[in-house]
């Protein structure tokens, strides 16, 4: 597995095991309702159409910008809904700061894992389902114009 | 028997007992999220009681096979079993005849069939279609699918701050152009009765027809077209406690005569050929191919139940229930309430200070709780009242006050975490 793929994964045990706090899904949601309220906010000038992610009854921003030098994916997303942003919160600590590739190989199951699979269903109106789509075609975007360039 | 009811007058309606009428409806037994169900959504779309389900069941069972073209006994059972449905569509909107029931597949196809071969063939650059800013979608993309085709234009007639109609500006916005009007009788987010009769008059001193939406009135009070004297009328069988995938449309045998039809194929002709087809005549000009039968039969089960209740009784309980339940979550800190008009039905659509509609949605879900949140198919009312989206908690026959109660806990919960 490489570097890359390490960290996601690493993410993903600490995701976790803070999850593994809870057994209820009421509290679930609690912490994910405060992992949005600390998550810091888009400015307003990228909250534009064009970075809007479609699929969500609430708005969602996605930003995604490549560093050449690193090829490590910066992400930055927001929401006007509170529990989506803690959604978003989980999906930034996963593949905030990863390589295109290691985005694309990995699969968004740590979310079936913490109990929040239901939440991954196309179509359902939190938008989770979206937001991650749309950070792989970013990903696999980037991805692609590396090995065409 | 009891002595007290020998002395009942005979006239008395049964009195309204809500424990009997949730147990007719199966659904309401289950659990969502490991909680008993509150479902508070049936402005979206109605459960169903055991006899819309028995009977769909039974049709499939017992009577089922292609109707109207059958030689054999079991075709004609189901034609006959699908034809006495549109009678009692009939009775149950006062329509002076059965061939001005059309059957559809929802109302929106119904308000696209009467925009597509009512209104569009006359339709000319500058004509103007009047709708209001609380319609539905259903009730404003068909008109400006058809308007953009031909130059004309859609006029929204503006809704006040309580959420009525504002009525003198409606009036005169009908001009020399306005081709069509069309309607909303109840409006699914504000919940506000419009005074469609007054809305009907305003339009025939103008000679200008009118469509009136009943998706959300059928269902909470008592509807009469022919003392309406509307031109069309639209509604849907699944929020009117009937299957999903069957509208109403009716209309004056006058204008659907002079229709063209609005698809082709089988049913809807009376002679096909190379040279040239003839329609049928109504309402089978309008209902190309195999109908959901099953389905429509259904509908006729479902109107028996409202009946066998009574749309005045059905009114009473949900007015008691409105009013209960306005009261009550207005006690929430932070609830502002979209839509307090003064006749209104069945609807309580509201914001919450610090938390977006959805989640409050997520929120009450985890506790059983069936609400609606997001725009409703109404963007430009949302937008009228400065919102993106709203939730909304609506009523049927078969909510209590528990319900309510149940609603507002969850609602006081989720004011206490997000403010």
């Amino acid at each position: 597995m490489s570097r890359e793929a390490d960290e996601i994964a690493g993410a993903e045990a600490e995701i976790e095991e803070d999850f593994a706090l809870f057994d209820d899904v009421r509290d679930k949601i609690e912490y994910i309702i405060d992992l949005g309220r600390d998550l810091e906010s888009l400015p307003d000038e990228l909250k534009t159409e064009g970075n809007r992610v479609r699929g969500c009854q609430s708005q969602v921003w996605l930003v995604a910008e490549l560093d050449p030098a690193t090829r490590r994916m910066a992400l930055r997303a927001d929401s006007d809904a509170v529990i989506v942003k803690g959604l978003i919160s989980l999906v930034l600590r996963l593949y905030g700061g990863r390589t295109p590739e290691a985005i694309t190989a990995s699969t968004p199951a740590v979310f079936e894992r913490v109990g929040l699979g239901k939440m991954l269903t196309p179509g359902r109106a939190n938008g989770l389902y979206s937001m991650i789509e749309r950070v792989r075609q970013l990903a696999q975007a980037y991805a692609t114009a590396e090995t065409t360039a | 028997m009891s002595d007290t009811a020998t002395i009942e007058p005979r006239t008395k309606a049964p009195a309204f007992d809500v424990g009997a009428i949730r147990a007719e409806f199966p659904i309401l037994a289950t659990e969502m999220q490991g909680r008993p169900l509150v479902y508070l959504d049936s402005a979206a779309s109605t459960q169903k009681p055991k006899a819309v389900i028995d009977a769909l069941a039974h049709v499939y069972a017992a009577d089922y096979a292609n109707i109207h073209r059958g030689i054999y006994d079991l075709s004609q059972r189901a034609s006959a079993l699908h034809d006495e449905a549109r009678h009692k569509v009939q009775r149950f909107i006062k329509a002076q005849d059965w061939r001005e029931i059309v059957f559809t597949r929802n109302a929106t196809e119904a308000i696209n069939l009467v925009a597509q071969c009512f209104t569009a063939p006359d339709l000319r650059a500058g004509d103007e279609i009047l709708v209001t800013e609380m319609e539905h979608h259903a009730n404003i993309v068909p008109w400006q699918m058809i308007a953009e085709a031909k130059g004309a234009k859609v006029v929204p007639a503006p809704v006040t701050e309580v959420g009525e109609l504002d009525l003198e500006a409606f009036e005169r916005l009908i001009g020399p152009k306005t081709r069509m009007i069309a309607v909303v009788w109840v409006s699914n987010v504000l919940g506000t009765v419009n005074p469609v009769a007054e809305i009907v008059a305003l339009a025939k001193a103008r000679g200008v027809p009118v469509l009136i939406d009943a998706a959300q009135a059928v269902q909470h009070l008592p509807v009469d077209v022919q003392a309406l004297d509307a031109d069309f009328i639209v509604f849907s069988a699944h929020k009117l406690y009937g299957p999903s995938g069957v509208g109403v449309l009716w209309g004056k045998a006058a204008h659907l005569d002079a229709m063209p039809p609005y698809q082709g194929g089988g049913d809807m002709i009376e002679r096909v050929s190379f040279s040239g087809t003839t329609w049928n005549e109504i309402p089978f000009k309008f209902e190309a191919g195999t109908p959901d039968i099953a389905g429509i039969i259904a509908l006729g089960a479902a109107i028996d139940f409202v009946e066998s209740i009574g749309i005045e009784a059905i009114a009473r309980h949900e007015a008691e229930l409105l009013a209960y339940g306005t009261r009550a979550i207005q006690q929430v800190p932070g609830l502002r309430l979209i839509g307090t008009a003064h006749e209104k039905a069945s609807v309580l659509t509201f914001t919450l200070e610090g938390a977006h509609p959805q989640d409050i949605g997520m929120l009450l879900d985890l506790d059983g709780i069936a609400i609606r949140t997001g725009h409703h198919c109404a963007m430009p009312l949302h937008e009228r009242f400065g919102l993106n989206a709203s939730a909304r908690a609506s009523f049927g026959i078969y909510n209590t006050t528990d319900d309510i109660d149940a609603l507002t806990r969850s609602l006081h919960r989720a004011a206490g975490m997000f403010q």
